[in-house]
Formats: C-alpha cells, sequence, structure tokens
C-alpha cells in the first residue's frame, strides 16, 4: 500500500475551527489546575507538617490515596460521582460542558497531591532557624508562613512545580477517557472530518513536542538563573 | 442507594446471577472478567517494565560515555522525544500511524503496540535516572577503572554501573508505580485491562461505583505489592557502608 501523507488540508480555517478551541481547553485546564493545585496543595502539605494528628491522618490518606491510582481512574470517578444536578445549576452552559467541567474539578483534585508532596519538600528544605528567626520576631505561625517559609519555599520548589505543570499539560490528553473537548481531541476530530487521521495524530504529536520542549527548555535556564543567585 | 457487590456474580451476557461468581462452561461473570483485566494490567506493565529497564539503562549508560558526543547527543534526543509527547498520543501514533508506514505493523495485536509505546516511553525516563546515578558517581570511580587497565566496557560492567543501579533504587520504585498507572491509558486503545473493563463494566451494569472501586482497590494493591518489592531489593542490594537507610523516602 502506498503511504501518501497529505498536509495541506490544514490550513488556517481547520486550526481555528478545531484546534485552537482543544488548545485553549488545554491550557486553561493547565494554568486552572495549577493555580487550584498549588493552593490546596499547599494546605495539604501544611496539614502534614502541623503535627496535629487530626489533620495529619486525613491529609496524608488523601495525598497517598490520589497517588496511587491511575488519574484515568479519577477523572473516571470524578464524572460518575459528581452529580448530574451540579450541572444542572449551570443551566445550558453545564450540559453542554459537563466533561470540561468534570475534568477542571478533577485535575484540581488530583494534582493538589502531587503539588503537596512539591510543596512539602520545599518546606522541609528551609532551615529550623528561619521558623525559630520568625519566632523570635514575634511572629504568629500565621504571619511566619506567610512571610518567611513560603515565599522561601516557594521559590526553591520553582523548577519543580513548573516541571510538574509540564506533566501536568501532558495529562490533560486523559480527558479523553470523558470525551471532554482538548487539543487531542480537536485535532483527532479534524482528522476524522477531512479522513486524515495519520496526518492529525502526527501533527498532534507535533505541537504537543514542542510546546513542551520549549517550556521544559524554559525552566531549564529558570534553574541555572535561581541556581545562581541562591 | 444501597450496595450491590452481586454484580460482579452476574453473567457478562444474559446479566444473571451465577452460583459461586465463577462462569462456568465458557461463560464469563465479571468478576472473572476482572480478573482477567487484572492479568492484563500486570502483564502489559510487567514487560514494558523489562522494556523500559533494558532501553533505559543502555540509553543512560550511552548518554554518559566521554568523547563520543554524537552518542551522547542521540541519547538526548531519544529522551526529549518521548518525554515531550503525551504518552496517549504516543500510543495513537503506534497504533494508528506507525501501521500505515510500516503494514507489517498491521498484524501485531494491540497489547503489544501498548508495551512498545508504554516501555518506549518509560525508557526515557529510566535513561535519565540511570545518567544522573552514573554522574553521581565520583569521577576517581571511572578513572581507577582505567587504572587497573578495563576497557570501557568492562568498567561500566564490573565498576560504575554496579555502583550507580544500586543509587537510583528509589526514582526506580516510583517508575515502576508509575508503569502501573499509566498501564490505564491502554484503554484508548481498547486492551481489556483494568481501566477498560471499569469502563465497559459500568456501562453494562449500571453499577459504577461497585465496578469502580474494586478497579480501584486493585490498583492500590498493585501499587503497594510493588512498593514492598522494591523496598526489599532495595534493603538487599544496598551497599555497604554507603548509602545511609532510606525508610524516609516518600512515596
Amino acid at each position: 500500500m502506498p503511504l501518501s501523507i497529505d498536509f495541506s488540508f490544514y490550513n488556517w480555517d481547520l486550526v481555528h475551527n478545531f484546534v485552537l478551541k482543544g488548545l485553549y481547553f488545554s491550557v486553561m485546564l493547565t494554568v486552572v489546575s495549577t493555580i487550584g493545585g498549588v493552593i490546596f496543595g499547599t494546605v495539604l502539605a501544611l496539614m502534614r507538617l502541623s503535627g496535629r494528628k487530626l489533620l495529619v491522618l486525613p491529609a496524608t490518606i488523601y495525598v497517598n490515596g490520589m497517588r496511587s491510582i491511575p488519574l484515568v481512574m479519577v477523572i473516571l470517578w470524578c464524572f460518575l460521582l459528581v452529580p448530574m444536578s451540579f450541572y444542572a445549576l449551570f443551566g445550558e452552559f453545564g450540559r453542554d460542558y459537563r466533561a470540561e467541567m468534570s475534568a477542571v474539578v478533577t485535575f484540581v483534585a488530583f494534582e493538589a497531591a502531587y503539588f503537596s508532596e512539591i510543596m512539602r519538600a520545599g518546606i522541609q528544605s528551609i532551615s529550623r532557624g528561619q521558623v525559630f528567626a520568625g519566632m523570635a520576631m514575634g511572629m504568629t505561625y500565621g504571619q511566619n508562613m506567610k512571610l518567611v517559609i513560603l515565599p522561601q519555599a516557594f521559590r526553591n520548589m520553582l523548577p519543580v512545580l513548573l516541571t510538574q505543570t509540564i506533566i501536568l499539560f501532558q495529562d490533560t490528553s486523559l480527558v479523553y477517557a470523558i470525551g471532554a473537548y482538548d487539543m487531542l481531541k480537536g485535532f483527532e476530530i479534524a482528522g476524522k472530518n477531512y479522513g486524515r487521521p495519520i496526518e492529525a495524530y502526527l501533527a498532534a504529536a507535533v505541537v504537543y513536542f514542542v510546546i513542551c520542549f520549549a517550556l521544559s527548555w524554559a525552566v531549564k535556564r529558570l534553574h541555572r538563573r535561581i541556581a545562581i543567585v541562591r | 442507594m444501597s450496595w450491590d457487590w452481586q454484580v460482579f456474580c452476574q453473567d457478562t451476557l444474559d446479566q444473571t446471577a451465577v452460583a459461586g461468581c465463577f462462569g462456568k462452561g465458557g461463560d464469563i461473570t465479571y468478576l472473572d472478567w476482572l480478573l482477567s483485566a487484572w492479568g492484563w494490567t500486570v502483564s502489559v506493565s510487567l514487560l514494558a517494565l523489562v522494556l523500559a529497564l533494558v532501553l533505559g539503562g543502555l540509553i543512560g549508560t550511552l548518554r554518559t560515555l566521554q568523547g563520543r558526543p554524537w552518542v551522547v547527543r542521540l541519547g538526548n534526543a531519544w529522551v526529549e522525544l518521548f518525554r515531550n509527547i503525551p504518552l496517549l498520543v504516543q500510543l495513537f501514533l503506534w497504533y494508528h500511524v506507525l501501521p500505515s508506514f510500516f503494514p507489517s505493523l498491521q498484524q501485531v495485536p494491540g497489547f503489544v503496540l501498548v508495551i512498545f509505546a508504554l516501555g518506549l516511553f518509560t525508557s526515557a525516563r529510566i535513561a535519565e535516572q540511570v545518567r544522573s546515578g552514573l554522574e553521581s558517581l565520583p569521577r576517581g570511580q571511572r578513572y581507577a577503572g582505567m587504572a587497573v587497565g578495563f576497557t570501557t566496557f568492562q568498567t561500566y560492567r564490573y565498576v560504575l554501573l554496579p555502583m550507580a543501579l544500586r543509587i537510583i533504587i528509589p526514582p526506580l520504585t516510583s517508575e515502576t508505580m508509575n508503569i502501573f498507572k499509566n498501564s490505564s491509558v491502554a484503554f484508548a486503545v481498547s486492551v481489556a485491562e483494568l481501566t477498560m473493563f471499569a469502563m465497559q463494566a459500568q456501562e453494562e451494569t449500571s453499577r459504577g461505583i461497585e465496578v469502580y472501586l474494586a478497579v480501584t482497590a486493585l490498583y492500590v494493591v498493585s501499587a503497594f505489592a510493588i512498593n514492598r518489592l522494591m523496598a526489599f531489593i532495595e534493603k538487599r542490594s544496598r551497599v555497604p557502608g554507603l548509602i545511609a537507610a532510606s525508610g524516609a523516602g516518600g512515596h
């Protein structure tokens, strides 16, 4: 079978109609779940480091539980469990974008577990003297965390957080399991509509590669700059 | 809503409960299907792990060769290529794209393609671990090998790799657990593993919570078993006096 590869159907209209909509959702999902994941992850990390059994235990179970099941299963769980009535609150939008909304909830909950491990390592990397210094200044626990510990922990862990964000961007393709419209889906639909699935998958691979390669290159540079300052 | 665990005793064709929960005479119940799906997950993951360890070990080693810049660059290109494309997209490339370039691949069953996709994807990560393990060794080790007249191969075989491979067991533990979790993407090309079972059985029985709970439990059991097994290997292969007790390794 002679194989002909033909990318000529990839014109601006097609990119505009199918791919950009998916790319927009993939990026939005990445950004929202990074921000949400870091916030909830920091809370989980603080709970685990608090030394109070009532806080440590649930946070530990949550983090280790999330980390031992595949993301696809978490996506399926969330899609199954969050009832239709929740989406009904959003009316028309909720009905049309049920899979997408479910994906956002899932990714924030799932990534919080991974970000919490990073933030925990970051907080633990701060020397005890810093904590004592804050206490000596008469700061409360909250002030000490907010003004002394967390800014340093966040800065130390920035390259790792960003690397996790790149992995997260790649993982957004897994919303395929519930049929949400992400970039991969956009390429797939375009390929099906034009009878060119092979070119569509190839193009998807190239786009993902370019984005992730550029981002990891940028993170590497940032890492070097931060490393010199410290 | 009430629990209904009887769902696993149902026949997969006519949905009637079967006494003893295991199908007889060629019929299968959901319990049979669940266990065979677990078998698929375990076998796909283990075979992909073997492939990933062999390729990752080889490429990670090649990336540390001295005086061979092109070999190093090739190794780096391998790692960047397989690390920067999502696993699901790589799986589609193996399943949809490559068979049209190489028609002989059309005869290959789907799970073999999943093993290749998962194995090569993970090999890039393992290559990175192997490289950093080798680079963490003091330079004197390599010189020591050269000083006693070893060839490059012998230096790696008898001096560098035995040390490096033991150092990287903790990160390899997480990669092994990742391979089990990542095997779940095989649902996308209809390999009958656990996630595929979860989706299909949920649809057929409408007992999603019971089905998902069972599948999730099996994933957790698998992850825990690997964790314990790797901890055992780590303990047995520890270099005396060199690596501090690493009980703190968080998984």
